[in-house]
């Protein structure tokens, strides 16, 4: 279950997506985003799906890759739709018992399941295409000017990349204990929810256990490497805008105007 | 004076009780001399609890003695001023390989140490390129670490500290969680990093087979330094080893035991090439 | 009694591109009694083939079976099975988690269904059989050594009164004496209480001085399964696995080609000591 997030993943290929500055590709998904909420009409969504469909083309990310990360949300997907079918006041279609199914609701329930499944596919888009590190690096970028009112960005972006770093470490882990406990007549299954919980102590107190040796010798690691915050230092792989990542900005706000467009002629 | 130098050497750790206050204090490091030449190839040998990690951290100023002094290429640990300095010139890698490496791609781990050290962007690319070819590791440069076998991670971190451009490497117990062909792996990019760069290598170990090539091993008990020489010298005596729960290689145990049950071999024999030779010669 | 594998199979992800066959037509017994070692490099599917043994992985081929009975038929109780087969996991001290080392040493007794002072009982023994008196009892188990920390954790697994036990790798990371105290008191173990012991170790040296049968996998098959006189005289071919043999193999080995009439099968020191005085004659 856990594996088949595909947000957070990075799929290595070499397209002019992954190229692009993070930035970029950040802002460009709050922008697809918007684009997804001020659409209304399908001319809208039209050129939303020319758009997504575009950018997967140019990432050379498989699409079944794409499609996976809808996998973890198909419930919450299930559940918006259902709302909007059967909730939304209209013109009755279909009536059975209490529920009543609307041409209204059909339409509010298509929109609903078009906007969350761009939204993932979007997002996805963006991080199959950034590594997590050009990712921290781009939003401690984009969040410089909080360091004005004395928000910790740098701080911020290291804890992001060493938590993004420990993850898959901290879950092979759980793994590892979940199964020396059974091997020990451990059960995390059966019983009640209180049982179960009790029986997740002798995993719990081993992983909060392993989890800050782990952070006292990164800390440690990272002392020695002459790590002292954000101060004085350089990067190896500075942000810097090249004329493809302005290219990519002007396109992006067409394709916005577009949308706009769209929805006041529409009406 | 060597780049590495320790005078009167004391560590104490303090022992607090539930009330905040001094329960008791213990001795981790007692009354060590140290003094390393700059090239020098030194291994120290001893047990858990020996104090040999305690005194590895000193080295880069991660502990601060609580009496003596610890000078690192004639800087004094003590002086927070060049505490940066002495972390680049004295190099630390640790035991865990996964609990060192902080970037997410092998190449940006590389580089943490000098974007750390504010050194300009272009010549982070040199040295992370130098790097990882000095530990063999340029063709997994774009990999992520966690998909590396442990000896190839461990290469990784002492690329990261190679790339700081020190002239001195700690290791801490580098091999304690290796496979042997890790551990070989490991153990052959330090000695190159020693022959070819001369860099001054202080490897810390309890696997004997690792010191042989050592110019000098130092061995550790209870926070003090109660042998030193050469490999040959240390292993000459295997008794003496064993009482401060140490080991010899198999091959430096056989030449022992059969010189005990009266066959003229000589003591100290590290490699299986001598031990053949010596037993020839008396057939 | 017996654990049996027949033609075990392993495979990881079948179907899809990640697909890793980590065991494959694997065919194995292991009787009661046996001290067995098991050697593989990283990889060679050694760790995957162990918890086969108790039920913590279903191959996806081929049978398991358990004194004759397929441990993945149905109703069989494999919560049981586990409690004849221990097993202690690469650095077990990783899952201590009481407050005090006698407490986390009964979790498993506690877990069997036993009384509380039934399995403080049990507990007290197999704390006895590893070397840790009363005076470590009310601890903390974080608060010990390393070497004592995994023998608390070998305890814990121990108090379950397995007819077997598997050890993967039980002395990584401890110093030469931690080491040697562990492994005698494994062997002690298998000498004094019958328990069947399954050792995964790196180390050569340890294997040829302790057991009595070397299982070798390599690529997810079993490479060798044999008396360690045996598989050590195939010591090129073990190299060609990412393996050697132990030191002592070579010294025979060199020496014989010399002329000196050694037997060159000798695995540990006191048998290449007395090869070696007798061949020269004293």
């Amino acid at each position: 279950m856990i594996r088949d997030i595909t947000i957070g993943q990075y799929y290595p290929a070499d397209s002019i997506l992954h190229r692009l500055d993070p930035r970029v590709k950040f802002i460009g998904t709050l922008i697809f985003l918007v684009s997804l909420f001020v659409s209304n009409k399908w001319e809208g969504y039209l050129l939303a799906t020319a758009f997504l469909g575009a950018m997967i083309l140019i990432s050379k990310v498989p699409f079944g890759f794409m499609v996976k990360g809808l996998k973890p949300i198909f419930m919450i997907l299930l559940i918006t739709v259902a709302f909007n079918l059967f909730l939304t006041p209209g013109t009755i279609l279909v009536q059975f018992w209490i529920f009543k199914i609307t041409d209204a609701g059909c339409l509010q329930a298509g929109k609903m399941a078009i906007r969350l499944i761009y939204l993932i596919i979007g997002s996805s888009v963006m991080t199959l295409t950034t590594t997590p590190n050009q990712l921290t690096d781009g939003l401690e970028k984009l969040m410089r000017p909080l360091t004005r009112i004395k928000v910790p960005v740098h701080e911020i972006a290291m804890m992001m990349s060493i938590a993004l770093r420990f993850i898959p470490i901290l879950m092979e882990e759980t793994d590892k204990i979940m199964k020396a406990q059974i091997a020990r007549g451990a059960d995390f299954e059966s019983g009640n929810l209180i049982k179960k919980a009790k029986a997740l102590i002798p995993l719990l107190v081993p992983l909060f256990i392993s989890a800050f040796r782990r952070a006292n010798d990164l800390a440690m690691a990272m002392e020695a490497r002459c790590y002292h915050g954000g101060e004085g230092r350089t990067q190896m792989k500075p942000l810097k805008y090249a004329s493809r990542d302005l290219a990519a900005y002007g396109i992006m706000l067409l394709y916005l105007a577009g949308s706009i467009v769209i929805r006041i002629l529409g009406r | 004076m060597g780049i590495i130098k320790a005078s009167k050497l004391v560590f104490e750790y303090l022992k607090y009780n539930d009330e905040g206050k001094v329960e008791e204090t213990s001795r981790a490091i007692d009354r060590v001399d140290l003094d390393v030449e700059a090239g020098q190839f030194i291994a120290v040998l001893g047990h858990n609890g020996s104090g040999k990690s305690t005194l590895a951290k000193h080295i880069n100023g991660l502990l601060i003695p609580t009496e003596g002094t610890v000078w690192v290429d004639h800087m004094s640990t003590e002086n927070e001023e060049e505490l940066w300095r002495i972390r680049q010139k004295a190099g630390m890698v640790f035991q865990n390989p996964d609990n060192q490496i902080i970037g997410t791609v092998v190449e940006e781990d590389v580089g943490f140490g000098p974007e750390n050290m504010g050194v300009p962007t272009e010549d982070i690319w040199r040295r992370v390129d130098e790097s990882l070819r000095a530990v063999g590791m340029t063709a997994y440069r774009h990999h992520s670490p966690n998909k590396l076998s442990g000896g190839q991670k461990q290469r990784v971190a002492i690329a990261g500290v190679v790339a700081m451009r020190p002239k001195c490497i700690v290791l801490d117990e580098p091999t304690a969680m290796l496979d042997p062909n890790g551990r070989k792996e490991v153990l052959q990019a330090v000695r190159e990093l020693n022959k070819k760069e001369g860099v001054t290598v202080i490897l810390i170990t309890h696997y004997m087979e690792e010191v042989i090539f050592a110019d000098r091993v130092i061995v550790m008990d209870r926070g003090s330094i109660v042998m030193q020489g050469t490999p040959r010298e240390i292993f000459s005596q295997v008794d003496t080893l064993k009482s401060y729960r140490l080991d010899v290689p198999q091959v430096t145990l056989l030449a022992h035991e059969l010189r005990t049950s009266g066959l003229q071999i000589p003591e100290g024999i590290l490699t299986i090439d001598e031990l053949v030779n010596a037993i020839c010669q008396l057939s | 009694m017996s654990i049996k594998l027949e033609h075990v199979t392993y495979t990881y992800s079948p179907g899809t591109v990640y697909e890793m066959h980590a065991l494959e037509d694997v065919n194995l017994e292991i009787r009661d009694g046996q001290f067995v070692g098991i050697i593989g490099h990283t990889g060679s599917g050694k760790s995957t083939l162990i918890q086969h043994f108790n039920g913590l992985m279903k191959p996806t081929g081929g049978l398991v079976l358990y004194n004759g009975e397929n441990i993945w038929g149905e109703n069989y109780p494999l919560k049981a099975l586990r409690s004849h087969v221990g097993l202690v996991f690469q650095y077990p001290e990783h899952q201590l988690f009481e407050e005090s080392v006698l407490e986390d040493v009964c979790f498993g007794p506690k877990n069997q269904g036993l009384s509380p002072d039934e399995a403080k009982e049990r507990a007290k023994e197999a704390l006895a059989q590893v070397g840790l008196g009363e005076e470590f009892y009310s601890s903390s188990p974080f608060e010990l050594s390393g070497g004592q920390k995994r023998r608390a954790a070998i305890a814990g697994v121990l108090a379950m009164n397995p007819d077997v036990l598997v050890l993967d790798e039980p002395t990584a990371g401890l110093d030469p004496r931690g080491r040697d105290e562990i492994l005698d008191q494994i062997a002690e173990l298998h000498s004094v209480r019958g328990i069947t012991i399954i050792l995964v170790s790196h180390s050569m040296e340890d294997i040829a001085k302790y057991v009595e049968r070397i299982i070798v996998m390599n690529k997810g098959k079993v490479a060798f399964d044999d008396a360690p006189k045996e598989v050590f005289s195939h010591y090129r071919e073990l190299e060609g696995m990412g393996l050697a043999a132990p030191q002592i193999t070579y010294i025979m080995h060199a020496l014989k080609e010399k002329g000196i009439p050694v037997d060159e099968t000798a695995t540990t020191v006191e048998e290449a000591r007395v090869s070696i005085l007798k061949a020269l004659g004293k």
